[in-house]
């Protein structure tokens, strides 16, 4: 469920990387206020247990397709919820890095969707009511189990609306939120059980491992601080995002909810983002109709002549002018490359 | 089981790239991430139906691969590795968006093909720039380029230490996995319980490592802060890199030159 920079819009990852920053300085800051030194090295060897345990793979019993480990609710169950997040945001980082999962732009989204919602909602207001100070095995069942469904689907839900937003993939609200919800409750399900299983396993073998690391800050009362912190971003953002997209359009909204409803057909719905986006543009490119022809049917009927002239020689020229610059691009990589070569040997 | 040695090997050949010494790699790592930044914003903040705006950034990634000597064949490989989740969501675009777009003679392009094309060329230049700016730079540059930009020293810290140990855990889970398949035939049967206990015997031992490491921190007077002690200098070429790049990709971001060249071509098009 990693985002990719190709289905988002600026807006939307710059909003979302501010939201991450915020998160992480605010967890960097609480860590170095717990002064919890032993935890130093403990992220970082956990942080690379997550990479190795992604690596192996198991069988899903009665399916044959096969899953791994997404790995942020046994982080915060073994490290607390800022910790946590520091270290899935590395995980997300180094693979958004070097395996070109999600990208550098959706970084700021996958953090908030696969680090937030498992580290600052699920984790405190889930596993932890549920499994408490004294674990069992069945405590610890439930706790994870649910815990890890209800971060995927939030997660998910996140993907979505994010996709939503950005407006570059057509895919309606309603159906895209039925495609993700159910496929990332089965995830859920699977990760709920690999991270039961894992969290009992450790626990059978070493007790005060587990005693150790949630319980320090649950003694304590946990804070909600950060939850509350990041709530209110979220709100922010998506107040900000919702805004801009009413004040230049004011079907944006509406949309959404017709969407979520399913009461109106998907031709006509679409054309509110359609529009928005257009209207945007239009404001910010250098050759406005360019790149944009509304299909709609009352434009053509305005100036139904112009139609023809339009898209044929637009597109042939548009067609032309691309390829010449892919040659031109190539030529230029050519040449850069023999001009370098003799100068590195 | 070897998907774990290959994806192990890709993150160290990743690492050896940016080991080499051309004039690309010499840059500032802060240079180099910034011009990342404004590259991916640049590329990202076109239109949903834009395809001939975004050619020209072609020429980024290709220029950085010629000067930094990068092998174009094993990033094009891990641009494909990358490549279904956007795919699968961009290939609904087809599905629902039919208005015809783009008239060609008889041929009428529906606006979802042309806004799928835009998403996979977009998918393309945001990925590829990611991963040059990986194999010219490094890991451990960047982590403090990201310092020095203001990233909190924590986070930067966690990605090092992470970085350091992924090599160790992932041969320990190799070791794990080969002993398995050893025992095995033909390394079938790893079910839901066999994969909990490797799993879970990987976790201890992870736990077991960190504490040692914590101990040995501790020998060598670790307080609980890492410095980060390395000088980086930013030259004039640096900052020639950083404004040149960014200016070109402000002018292809407002200048459609593919557009231009075409009407050239066609002979004073309208």
């Amino acid at each position: 469920m990693h985002m990719a920079d190709a289905l988002m819009s600026p807006a939307v990852g710059g909003t979302m990387w501010a939201a991450t920053a915020g998160l992480t300085a605010y967890s960097a800051k609480k860590l170095r206020k717990d002064l919890d030194e032993h935890k130093v090295p403990l992220m970082g060897v956990l942080g690379a247990f997550i990479f190795a345990a992604q690596m192996i793979n198991f069988t899903i019993p009665a399916t044959g397709s096969s899953g791994h480990l997404a790995g942020g609710m046994i982080l915060a169950i073994l490290l607390g919820p800022s910790a946590a997040f520091i270290t899935m945001a590395s995980v997300l980082t180094i693979q958004a890095l070097f395996f070109a999962d999600g990208g550098l732009l959706a970084l700021g989204c996958n953090i908030i969707n696969m680090g937030f919602f498992p580290c600052f909602i699920a984790y405190p207001l889930v596993y932890q009511k549920i499994v408490g100070a004294r674990p069992t095995r069945g405590r610890i069942l439930l706790g994870a189990l649910a815990a890890s469904i209800l971060a995927l689907q939030l997660g998910a839900l996140g993907v979505v609306l994010e996709t939503f937003f950005s407006g570059v993939a057509a895919l309606p609200f309603a159906t895209f939120l039925l495609l993700m919800l159910p496929i990332h409750l089965a995830i859920g399900i699977v990760e709920g059980l690999v991270t039961a299983a894992v969290v009992s396993f450790v626990w059978q073998a070493h007790p005060e491992i587990l005693a150790l690391a949630p319980a320090a800050p649950a003694a304590r009362g946990h804070s909600h601080k950060p939850l509350w912190l990041g709530l209110a971003l979220f709100a922010v953002v998506t107040g900000g995002i919702l805004s801009w997209f009413a004040s230049s359009h004011p079907d944006g909204l509406e949309w959404s909810v017709k969407g979520v409803t399913g009461q109106e057909e998907l031709a006509a719905p679409r054309e509110g983002v359609h529009g928005a986006l257009a209207r945007i543009q239009d404001k910010l490119s250098f050759l406005p109709d360019y790149d944009f022809k509304k299909p709609a049917a009352e434009k053509q009927a305005e100036k139904p002549e112009s139609w023809p002239e339009i898209s044929t020689g637009k597109s042939l020229a548009g067609i032309l002018g691309a390829a010449l610059t892919l040659l031109l691009t190539g030529v230029i990589g050519l040449g850069l490359r023999r001009y370098c070569s003799p100068g590195k040997g | 089981m070897a998907t774990i040695e290959s994806s192990l090997l890709n993150i160290g050949y990743l690492e050896t790239l940016s080991y080499q010494q051309t004039p690309l790699h010499r840059l500032d790592p802060r240079a180099k991430l910034l011009t990342t930044l404004v590259f991916i914003i640049a590329v990202v903040s076109f239109g949903k139906y834009e395809i001939t705006g975004l050619i020209p950034f072609m020429i980024y990634p290709v220029a950085l691969i010629a000067v930094g000597n990068l092998p174009p064949g094993y990033l094009a490989r891990k641009i494909l590795l990358a490549a279904p989740f956007a795919f699968f969501i961009g290939i609904f675009n087809p599905l629902l968006d039919r208005a015809v777009l783009v008239q060609l003679g008889p041929v009428g392009l529906s606006g979802g093909w042309v806004s799928f094309a835009s998403i996979m060329i977009r998918f393309t230049l945001t990925v590829s720039a990611a991963l040059i700016l990986i194999a010219s730079t490094g890991l451990n540059a960047v982590c403090l380029a990201l310092e020095r930009l203001g990233a909190p020293t924590g986070f930067v810290v966690q990605l090092l230490f992470l970085y350091r140990y992924i090599f160790v855990l992932t041969d320990e889970a190799l070791r794990l996995m080969r002993a398995r398949s050893l025992r095995s035939f033909q390394g079938r049967g790893l079910g839901f319980k066999v994969f909990t206990y490797l799993i879970g015997q990987l976790l201890l031992r992870t736990l077991a490592r960190a504490q040692r490491i914590h101990l040995a921190m501790r020998s060598r007077g670790f307080d609980g802060t890492i410095r980060l002690l390395r000088p980086l200098e930013f030259h004039l070429q640096d900052a020639v890199f950083f404004l040149g790049w960014s200016s070109l990709f402000l002018l292809l971001r407002w200048y459609n030159l593919p557009h231009q060249l075409g009407h050239l071509l066609t002979g004073l098009a309208p």
